[in-house]
């Protein structure tokens, strides 16, 4: 499978720098790998959820727990959590790290996937939360750490947008 | 029964656990009842307190957290019952109270009341133990056995539509949500 192992494990990595000690997922293709690394590390409890939504109450009792956490979803996942990031996160200010892969953007050979992609960046700015596009693995440590720090201070959702060019390794 | 008196006779209970209720009525009798550091009221976000008593359970596994969720709640988020079962934290109880109604709303009847039955779905979800009941004794003993217990409970509690007249309190949601998590950091400290 074509998926990004190195990169995978350099995203992992650098969520336990940042002190990340829970993670919700619900499995895509993209982010196998990094679902199997939270699963097999007993640092780490990982929460496979049924809908992505979810994971927006699971992080914010978390937070309340004072334990750092993390949300891995695609990005139909993020559309399907709007309501909760919208009428929890943002109402009650819980910092949420969102690590959505990017499908349906440049090269996505699946036509199911292209219409999340064509609006996935437009809904992100329309609800106000930061985000940044995660392109190359020398810079996922460095704005991991610098997501999480947003988050944290400003209370609020920070979306990185895991991208083809960083999570596929075409064969 | 009515979801006032079931609240009103478990209330001293409460006191060392943390609590997590949905919006509307449930938040609202509780508050009357006397608001507490350990109390959230989820005004918002429906079918996501149950949510957020998992990831609280998972992150404090010494602390028992009880969550005050409701028919049409739940309904919003049946995935949510697997999620709890997979992971089934022996420290949460899960409650919650049936009045077959989207009270807060008007009153419109939810699936609860054209036969739906949530404690078949939770069990059939794998939630360990789960009970239904209908009167405020039961209510109390049960609810009891589960915050003494160790496995994961899902108490239905059929309770009749009926609920305040309004539903906002002096509680403003912020002062609510910084003053639980600097309650629980106050606990891990002490």
């Amino acid at each position: 499978m074509p998926v990004s192992l190195t990169s995978s494990r350099v995203i992992f990595d650098a969520l336990k720098e940042c002190d990340i000690r829970l993670v919700s997922a619900l499995p895509e293709t993209w982010l196998v790998h990094l679902i199997r690394m939270a699963d097999e590390d007993p640092e780490m409890i990982l929460v496979r959820l049924a809908k992505e939504e979810e994971g927006v109450g699971v992080s914010a009792g978390a937070h309340f727990a004072g334990v750092k956490s993390a949300m891995l979803m695609q990005n139909h996942g993020f559309l399907a959590s709007v309501n909760g990031i919208v009428s929890f996160a943002h109402l009650y200010k819980i910092p949420l790290l969102m690590l959505i892969s990017y499908r349906g953007s440049l090269g996505e050979r699946d036509p199911w996937q292209t219409q999340g992609g064509n609006i996935s960046e437009a809904i992100l700015r329309a609800l106000a939360i930061p985000y940044f596009c995660l392109d190359a693995p020398e810079t996922v440590k460095k704005r991991i750490r610098q997501a999480q720090t947003l988050a944290e201070s400003s209370l609020q959702p920070v979306a990185l947008l895991l991208t083809r060019d960083l999570m596929w390794e075409e064969q | 029964m009515l979801r006032i008196d079931c609240l009103r006779s478990i209330y001293p209970d409460l006191e060392n656990c943390l609590v997590v209720t949905i919006m509307g009525a449930v938040a609202a009798e509780l508050h009357s009842l006397g608001h507490r550091p350990n109390f959230f009221y989820l005004q918002h976000a429906m079918g996501l307190a149950s949510s957020t008593g998992l990831g609280l359970a998972l992150c404090l596994p010494e602390q028992k957290v009880i969550v005050f969720d409701g028919d049409g709640s739940l309904l919003m988020n049946l995935g949510g019952l697997s999620t709890m079962a997979r992971y089934r934290p022996r420290n949460l109880v899960h409650v919650v109270f049936d009045n077959e109604s989207l009270l807060s709303v008007g009153g419109f009847p939810t699936a609860t009341s054209t036969g739906t039955d949530l404690e078949g779905v939770a069990r059939a979800s794998g939630i360990p133990r789960v009970a239904t009941v209908r009167d405020v004794e039961s209510f109390k003993s049960t609810l009891a056995g589960a915050m003494h217990g160790s496995e994961l409970t899902t108490i239905i509690a059929k309770v009749e539509a009926k609920g305040p007249s309004g539903f906002v309190t002096d509680l403003s949601l912020l002062e609510n949500r910084f003053q639980f998590r600097r309650h629980i950091q106050s606990l891990k400290r002490s």
